[in-house]
């Protein structure tokens, strides 16, 4: 009995031997419930187990398994290949440089999360005989949407500034900016302000939009970096007045 | 030594790569046209402020069936900018709360290009009724 099969291409890039990416077509057995990373894992195991790539949750919750699918940033993990019925080209990432194969080097991605100093930075120091710092639930609404962020990096795949300043900060860090500033609990949009407002700050942002239609989480992450924009003018036109916003880019 | 030789894969004709992007292009390209009609309306100014014959030329130019035509392709442009413009605008305010509840996305955009036919409309009723001089 022949079983009905499905065409899944990758994009390879072997360092030690390829001088740039090729692609490599794999036939993998089609049921209807099978996943890209299900399919991907299966040319692992069984067809090729030189092909590498990034995967753990299965449930896209960890976000390690984004990667170019028809050229569309998407988790493997929640790409349904029922979807392709003609066969799937796939990709590593686009606008970071590609390791092996589906891997990308994401160092500068996390340079940039820890650049926004992603913590509460307390407005008021606490003892730690005076408790938690308290949070109603109205509070946490007000920032509850850009931490949902899994640090997926599918948007900054779709950001072409991105891919054509790789300096720039991007979508998925100032996301988890605005998160802090956002908190009740937090004190530290002063000193985040300088990052927001430097060259390689919000206003590389050209408002393309992409970021925020590919988030699996349905984090806003256009939405951040607009606000930050309309802050940063603030601030730079209004640093001379004596009533200064102490409160900075909320 | 390091076996580390990562790729960067360039970025030529990035806009191609998605239609998301050709759409992009596409509506910031229509600034073009809203530049035109502003530069446009400029040299009428300036040829008012040049005395009555060249507003008359000014005035014969602007209706020549080619300037029509050309007007029409700037005004179906400036409709496809100001809708475009209004669809991203819920991704740059705030959010906006109404009796607990976040405004959506949709709401928004429509509201904003409401108001816009609103403004138009009205301004275009005051023209009118001044050129009839009522």
């Amino acid at each position: 009995m022949s079983e009905a099969s499905i065409k899944v291409s990758v994009l390879r890039y072997r360092p030690e031997q390829d001088q740039q990416p090729v692609w490599q077509d794999y036939s993998v057995p089609y049921t209807d419930d099978l996943s890209l990373l299900t399919a991907l894992n299966y040319i692992k195991d069984e067809l090729d187990g030189t092909l590498s790539f990034r995967w753990s949750c299965r449930q896209a919750i960890c976000g390690s398994c984004g990667m170019m699918v028809d050229g569309k940033p998407q988790l493997a993990c929640k790409t349904f290949l029922r979807d392709y019925p003609s066969g799937v080209k796939v990709e590593a990432l686009a606008h970071f440089p590609i390791e092996r194969d589906l891997v990308v080097v994401m160092d500068s991605f996390i340079e940039k999360l820890e650049s926004v100093k992603p913590y509460l930075i307390p407005k008021d120091a606490r003892a730690l005989e005076q408790g938690e710092y308290l949070q109603t639930p109205a509070e946490m609404d007000v920032y509850s949407q850009f931490a949902g962020c899994i640090n997926c990096m599918l948007c900054y795949a779709a950001c072409p500034q991105v891919g054509l300043n790789p300096d720039f900060i991007g979508p998925g860090a100032i996301a988890l900016l605005q998160r802090y500033n956002l908190d009740s609990r937090d004190g530290g949009a002063d000193v985040r302000k300088a990052l927001i407002n430097s060259e390689v700050g919000v206003f590389n942002c050209t408002a393309v939009g992409y970021c925020s239609e590919v988030c699996p989480k349905m984090v806003d992450p256009a939405n951040a970096v607009n606000i930050n924009k309309m802050a940063s003018a603030k601030d730079f036109f209004f640093r001379f007045l004596p009533i200064n916003d102490k409160e900075g880019c909320k | 030594m390091s076996a580390r030789k990562p790729y960067i894969r360039p970025m030529t004709g990035w806009w191609r790569r998605d239609p998301f992007f050709v759409e992009y292009m596409v509506h910031e390209g229509t600034a073009f046209f809203v530049l035109a009609y502003a530069l446009e309306l400029l040299a009428g100014v300036l040829c008012l402020a040049s005395g009555e014959s060249a507003w008359n030329a000014y005035r014969a130019v602007s209706g020549s069936a080619v300037m029509l035509l050309i007007n029409f392709a700037i005004l179906l442009m400036m409709f496809y900018h100001g809708y475009t413009w209004f669809k991203i605008m819920p991704r740059t305010l705030p959010p906006i709360i109404i009796s607990g509840q976040r405004l959506n996305a949709p709401i928004i955009t429509i509201a904003g290009i409401v108001v816009a036919v609103l403004a138009s409309s009205l301004l275009l009723a005051v023209i009118y009724f001044l050129a009839r001089g009522v």
